[in-house]
């Protein structure tokens, strides 16, 4: 960036012994403020400074594409839609009613191959789409004070339409906590069961600080209609880390949210049998059911986007720098040639 | 209507009728404040809108966020106006109060006593002295002449600075001084109106006084408020009328709050924005109803009751307009006041705005239309006393075919006229005596025995000045007999006739008889053309026309003197003839012109005068700097004619021939001036083409017949001419002058320093005082006042250009960051099920408008785009400001697609980046949030020219309090981001996402500025590039081999100009014409300058160079 300083700050005020400087200095300042005449300096878009920004910026950001695109390809995920294929053969034309009908079992196998090696901890996660979590009746549907506190927060207005049955409060109100996703999962590799880890999967932060540790639910799904999973009402909500991870509500239609942790490495070629309980409802609205497991990376789980659009930033940027730098060779501009102006052109040709 | 006035009675019911002496300005009182500035307020669209928006956001439903979000700035914007407009009532109170609290002589109760202005009631007698302000209308009753005349000034109400008589009624002749408290009567009085030139009243006195019938009052019996009481010990007279309602204060007017164009551009765009807005709302509802019944419904987990209230319809369109209220951003309104009053600091502290001379600084009265100033396209300017310093010196003169005072410039320190007037040689004496004794000046002894001169006309003044300096003094003048002083001996004259002056005969004359030798003498001084014709036969008078010409090529004003000597017999002749002219009653005036004619003939020339009406200094430069950045100038001014003409050539207001041309609209009758107006109008359409200086010269006689009859086609003349001349004119008129070309949609300055531009001062779009010799009565009506013409250039140049730059700036800006967080919401409703959810809480909201995103922009205050000296170089440059080229709807337009283009940047990266287990609300929110914060900051540094450590620190600084803030936000366990900064901050990928955002944002920003900026540069962009690449631009006059060069050499006292000059005229940037009004062409980003010709206006004006 081409600089200039401006009016040069004047240096003559260190001879003056008897004020302080910092005194004058300020005073100086608020005078140069008042007459608009704060040294400054004025950047000016050159070709070479324009050219460098966008070169070093292609040479910036290719680099850390390739690197994040390389971190995202690394990681193995597994992702498998089961919603479709659980429903029993009988039930396939209505969906709804096999879901709805409680004498149906609902649970269901599922074969997953591991087609590359899977380093622990491996997350597993159920992934929704076009499940609006976000849609403004349903995230407004809860209650933070309630949650924290319990049944000594009374005002729970803003649960509507789920604050309360039978004349009596629930515990936790509100239309998130009463479609609680109650999908669950077994896994079983070889013959042994697979361990997952369900401990520690919400927020530390919100298991202290957001659920109360004596909280306990209350009257919750006890009405005619029944949303999603229940709740055991011996545990405090604070350690009810489903309904916390559930509760933290998504931004997209299409979310994944951790179930649990499976702490010992998958290798490449196992097989993994899934038992799980398909329970809950994506059938009535179309929405779909997935069951994922990955791995992680320190940008967290497989995702190209960032690795792509860096890249794609980057060498924008070079063949922009390029483009510029051809323009300038072939059409070099004289740089504020007052001759351009038109007055003073109109001056020349007259 | 009449008003009775029932003089000096104390018990009279009048005292409570009219209102008393107490000059208000003030708009408020302390008890109508609230009520009418909170109304006043209201009146405003953008306030009911967001109070609107206010009082939806209690009904929970729908909205967004919490209703604190809105109701706070709301509030707070509401304070801050109030609190300014307080402010400014205040300090126009503390104005008032300084001339109410004025003391004067008042009759109370029979006693003289000492009150304040403020107190004085209808029928009051008020006694003045010399040099007194006229604190409210009066009619004479008594002075200390003998004779009842008194002399005023009443430059602050016409502007003419000769002092006029004014004569005590014919009832009141007589009575002894010592018994005018005593006096008591009636005056019948029409009701207060605006016309100064008349007052068609009667008096009659009561016993013991004369009770006779009757006694009729004019106009010549009354002094005015505001006038000063000249040449007279002592006045008093009766209060008529007092307060608001003197003629002054009648004719006054109501100050209309102003508006600048600018604010009603932003208006304008707010409107269309509004109108946007609710497009989008409307759109945004269908589609949301139609999404609730098509696909909500199906979803279990929303659980929509199946029969709604009968509202329901309305609930998502309103949940989407108070989502989408803060497209109109709420700041903006407090942020421009804020900075306007920082601009009009800016005014009141510019150490190079200061009059030395009196120590007074420029002020801004008028906070808010500072960017007005850079948009100015007509400057109506007073003359006496605005351009001209109002005071007349003696320069040079020609005796006898000798030019004395060109060396030096001043003729009294030319030692060979010093030494001509030492030896005595008859024609210097000749000439001094002329000097001395052909006037009306009345020499006044003072106790030091200097001799002070007490002169109607400032010429007069000047020249028996000169002549006093030149040891020719005139001491003393009793009656009829004048005496004077040459070295040690007296002359003693007699006074026989004296000619008067009109503008007819351009000359005046005494005849006085030398009381040394019984000689009788004419002598006469008067304009070249009214005294060389007349020449004794025989008599050189080429040496002399020489003289003149040259004189007023160097913008001095010239006089000839002539004298002749009589004989007894031709004199008593001529006498008996003008005893007769005299007392005729029809063309008493034409009459006494030709019996003077024929008097005034064979004279012998003796000389040529030439006075300096010093201009101030530095006006020409000013004018002329002004004109090349595209301002046109009219004169307006109550004086004469020639003397207009004279003042507008030497200072570049017009070319003389024959570069320019002056065109005279005049006439005695309807029918003349309409003929001779067709003529000029016919020739102004002609000469438009041609790069000729054309400007018209019109009388207030012509004026009133042309704006009663010709409206329409003076509204032509007007636009076609660049350059008007109005002379004679009264303060009504030129307040009907500047709304002429206000509804010609042109931003008007006026500029004045008198008490009778004080109309054109409030008429105008911007009104500028000149705190100067005629008193402050217009400084105190003024937007701005000024100690000097001079500092007019920096306060349009730089104080308007760089408000205008800024302001444009600054509300565009607040558009587009406003709208940028309003299409991120609208972006999110589209994978929110279209159900006006808020993707970001409400702090974050709140924080965004008011604070995260204010602070930065606001510094642009100091922004500098070309510096000072750049700007006085090249003022054409401000043509982008007063065409509007920085803010309009097609800059405006680019700042819109900026903000979409950043909208969609933000939220798409937002959203994939953090998809998938990532997509925590609270997460994403900020995580964009992060991004507009971000692309703010680059943003506001991309579009910043100059930058100061402020800068920096606003910029920086506001990024990082974002972080700090949001970390303690996040450090609040009940928030609802409890650690969710602390969170994102930890990760990589936030970091990564927010570089993404930056670069993917500012990019293509940055590449399409960069290609404007180099191969489409606007004039700015050269300007700025020449200026920051150093040096070549200073030289640029030097280096032209132009005849513009000439220009360059204007001396600081430049009325030396030659009269051929050749002043090079462009009049706006030629390849851009008559964008100005028209500002549809759009292009897409507002560094994209609007070069299209657009469709040429039926006024061509600008175009010259087609």
């Amino acid at each position: 960036m081409d600089v200039d300083g401006g009016e040069s700050s004047s240096s003559d005020s260190i001879s003056v012994r008897s004020i302080p400087i910092h005194s004058r200095q300020s005073e100086d300042f608020l005078y140069k403020f008042k007459q608009q005449n704060i040294p400054a300096c004025k950047p000016v878009l050159t070709p070479a400074w324009v050219i460098a920004t966008l070169l070093l910026l292609g040479f910036f950001f290719i680099p850390i594409g390739l690197v994040t695109l390389r971190t995202s390809r690394g990681v193995v995920e597994i992702v498998d839609r089961y919603d479709a294929d659980c429903v029993p053969e009988a039930f396939k034309g209505n969906k709804v009613s096999y879901i709805k009908d409680t004498s149906v079992p609902k649970n269901c196998t599922l074969v997953l191959k591991v087609h590359k090696h899977m380093k622990a901890p491996i997350y597993v996660y159920y992934q929704l789409d076009n499940y609006y979590q976000n849609h403004r009746r349903y995230v407004k549907s809860r209650s933070d004070q309630q949650l924290l506190h319990g049944l000594k927060y009374n005002d729970t207005s803003s649960c509507k339409p789920e604050e309360s049955n039978n004349g009596l409060p629930i515990v936790p109100c509100g239309l998130i906590a009463w479609s609680l996703f109650n999908d669950t999962y077994k896994f079983i590799r070889g013959t042994a069961e697979l361990r997952i880890n369900r401990k520690n999967i919400a927020w530390k932060s919100d298991r202290n600080h957001k659920f109360g540790k004596h909280v306990y639910p209350f009257n919750f799904q006890s009405g005619t209609l029944i949303g999603g999973g229940k709740l055991d009402p011996n545990v405090p909500l604070g350690d009810q880390e489903d309904l916390i991870v559930w509760m933290r509500t998504a931004a997209l239609p299409s979310f994944r949210k951790l179930y649990g942790r499976i702490e010992e490495d998958l290798d490449a070629d196992d097989v993994i049998l899934v038992h799980l309980m398909n329970n809950y409802n994506t059938y009535s609205f179309g929405g779909k059911k997935k069951l994922v497991i990955s791995t992680s990376s320190w940008l967290g789980g497989k995702n190209d986007f960032l690795g792509v659009a860096y890249i794609f930033v980057g060498s924008s940027a070079i063949i922009l720098a390029l483009f510029f730098l051809l323009l300038h060779v072939k059409n070099p501009r004289p740089y504020g040639d007052t001759a351009y102006l038109s007055w003073n052109r109109k001056g020349i040709s007259s | 209507m009449k008003r009775f006035v029932y003089i000096n009675d104390d018990e009279s019911p009048t005292q409570e009728l009219y209102c008393d002496n107490r000059i208000s300005n003030r708009k408020y009182t302390l008890l109508n404040f609230l009520p009418k500035n909170l109304w006043e307020q209201f009146s405003r669209f953008m306030n009911q809108y967001f109070l609107l928006i206010a009082c939806l956001q209690l009904w929970s439903l729908i909205t967004p966020v919490n209703p604190a979000s809105t109701w706070g700035p709301l509030i707070f914007i509401f304070a801050v106006s109030a609190t300014k407009e307080a402010w400014d009532d205040y300090n126009r109170y503390l104005s008032d109060k300084k001339a109410n609290e004025k003391e004067v002589w008042v009759v109370r109760k029979g006693i003289k006593k000492h009150i304040q202005a403020q107190d004085i009631h209808v029928g009051n007698i008020v006694w003045l002295r010399e040099n007194d302000e006229v604190p409210c209308d009066l009619v004479l009753i008594g002075t200390s002449d003998p004779q009842g005349l008194c002399y005023v000034e009443t430059a602050a109400l016409d502007g003419e600075t000769d002092l006029k008589t004014r004569v005590i009624p014919s009832a009141c002749m007589g009575i002894d001084s010592e018994l005018l408290h005593k006096i008591k009567g009636v005056v019948e009085c029409p009701n207060p109106d605006k016309d100064i030139r008349r007052f068609d009243a009667n008096l009659r006195l009561f016993p013991p006084f004369i009770d006779n019938d009757v006694c009729p009052l004019t106009i010549k019996n009354t002094i005015l408020q505001s006038c000063y009481l000249r040449n007279t010990e002592w006045v008093c007279g009766v209060a008529v009328y007092t307060g608001n309602e003197t003629k002054l204060g009648m004719s006054r007017g109501v100050p209309e709050p102003k508006l600048t164009a600018m604010d009603a551009m932003i208006d304008k765009l707010t409107g269309a924005i509004f109108v946007f807005q609710i497009v989008v709302v409307i759109v945004l509802g269908i589609a949301g109803n139609v999404w609730k019944d098509t696909e909500a419904r199906k979803k279990w987990y929303v659980l929509y009751p199946n029969e709604g209230p009968w509202y329901e319809l309305l609930v998502i369109p309103l949940r989407f307009e108070l989502l989408c209220s803060i497209m109109i951003p709420i700041s903006i309104k407090v942020s421009l006041d804020l900075v306007k009053s920082l601009y009009a600091k800016f005014i009141d502290w510019d150490a190079e705005m200061i009059d030395y001379e009196t120590g007074c600084p420029s002020h801004a009265t008028n906070t808010a239309i500072s960017e007005d100033l850079g948009q100015v396209e007509y400057i109506l300017t007073d003359k006496t006393g605005t351009l001209t310093e109002n005071k007349m010196v003696f320069r040079r003169c020609c005796i006898s075919g000798i030019f004395y005072g060109n060396e030096s410039g001043n003729a009294l320190k030319d030692a060979q006229l010093l030494n001509a007037v030492a030896s005595g040689s008859t024609d210097v004496i000749r000439f001094l005596t002329v000097m001395a004794i052909c006037n009306t000046v009345i020499p006044v002894q003072s106790k030091t025995g200097a001799i002070l001169y007490k002169a109607q006309s400032q010429d007069e003044d000047a020249l028996v000045q000169a002549a006093a300096k030149l040891h020719m003094v005139l001491f003393n003048r009793s009656g009829n007999i004048l005496e004077t002083r040459y070295n040690a001996s007296v002359f003693h004259y007699e006074v026989l006739e004296t000619l008067e002056f009109t503008s007819d005969r351009k000359r005046m004359s005494v005849v006085v008889r030398d009381c040394q030798n019984g000689k009788i003498i004419l002598l006469s001084k008067g304009a070249d053309e009214a005294i060389l014709p007349y020449a004794a036969a025989g008599q050189q008078t080429r040496t002399f026309s020489e003289a003149v010409e040259q004189y007023a090529q160097l913008g001095l004003r010239t006089l000839c003197l002539a004298w002749r000597e009589l004989k007894e017999d031709e004199y008593h002749e001529w006498y008996l003839m003008f005893r007769e002219a005299s007392s005729t009653l029809v063309d008493r005036e034409w009459r006494i012109a030709e019996v003077c004619q024929r008097l005034e003939h064979d004279l012998e020339v003796l000389g040529v005068t030439a006075i300096e009406d010093r201009l101030q200094d530095g006006v020409p430069e000013t004018i002329e700097t002004l004109r090349k950045a595209g301002i046109n100038f009219w004169m307006l001014t109550g004086d004469k004619q020639n003397t207009a003409i004279q003042i507008a050539l030497s200072c570049n207001f017009i070319s003389p021939e024959p570069k320019g041309q002056l065109l005279l609209i005049d006439g005695k009758t309807e029918d003349e001036v309409s003929r001779s107006f067709e003529r000029v109008l016919l020739t102004m359409r002609i000469t438009t083409s041609e790069p000729k200086d054309v400007a018209f010269v019109v009388d207030g006689w012509a004026l009133e017949i042309l704006l009663k009859h010709y409206r329409k086609a003076f509204t032509e003349l007007a636009i076609l001419s660049r350059t008007a001349i109005c002379c004679r004119v009264t303060p009504s008129q030129k307040a009907q002058l500047v709304e002429l070309l206000k509804s010609c949609d042109y931003r008007t300055l006026a500029i004045g320093d008198g008490g009778n531009d004080v109309r054109m001062i409030q008429q105008a779009a911007i009104g500028v005082g000149i705190s100067g010799r005629e008193g402050l009565q217009a400084a105190r009506a003024a937007d701005y006042s000024i100690g000097k013409f001079r500092f007019l250039k920096r306060l349009i140049l730089v104080h308007g250009r760089y408000s205008y730059n800024r302001t444009a700036f600054l509300s565009q800006y607040s558009f587009y960051k406003s709208l940028l967080i309003c299409f991120i919401q609208i972006f999110f409703s589209f994978i929110s099920g279209v159900s006006g959810t808020s993707l970001f809480n409400s702090v974050s909201l709140m924080a965004y408008n008011v604070f995260y995103t204010s602070i930065p922009v606001l510094v642009s205050v100091l922004d500098k785009d070309l510096s000072e000296e750049m700007v006085m170089q090249h003022p054409q440059i401000l043509f982008y400001c007063q065409a509007g080229r920085l803010l309009n709807p097609s800059t405006f337009a680019g700042w819109f697609g900026r903000s979409l283009f950043h909208a969609i940047v933000v939220f798409i990266i937002s959203i994939n980046a953090y998809a998938y287990e990532k997509s925590e609300m609270e997460e994403v929110a900020m995580m964009a949030l992060s991004g507009c914060i971000w692309l703010q900051a680059f943003v506001v540094t991309l579009e910043t020219n100059s930058f100061t450590i402020l800068q920096h620190l606003a910029i920086w600084g506001n990024l990082i309090a974002f972080y700090v803030i949001n970390w303690i936000v996040s450090s609040i366990p009940s928030s609802g981001m409890y650690t969710i900064m602390f969170r994102l901050c930890r990760q990589p990928t936030y970091w990564i996402t927010v570089f993404l955002i930056v670069a993917a944002g500012m990019g293509p920003i940055l590449a399409l500025k960069y290609f404007r900026y180099t191969y489409r540069p606007s004039k700015i962009n050269t300007l700025q590039q020449a200026e920051r690449l150093g040096g070549p631009i200073l030289s640029l006059g030097n280096i032209e081999p132009q005849p513009r060069s000439l220009e360059k050499e204007v001396s600081p006292l430049s009325i030396t100009q030659p009269k051929n000059r050749s002043l090079v005229y462009e009049p706006l940037l030629s390849d851009s014409p008559n964008t100005r009004r028209s500002l549809g062409s759009g292009t897409p980003f507002d560094f994209f300058q609007s070069q299209s010709r657009s469709s040429s206006s039926s006024y061509s004006r600008n175009c010259k160079d087609n």
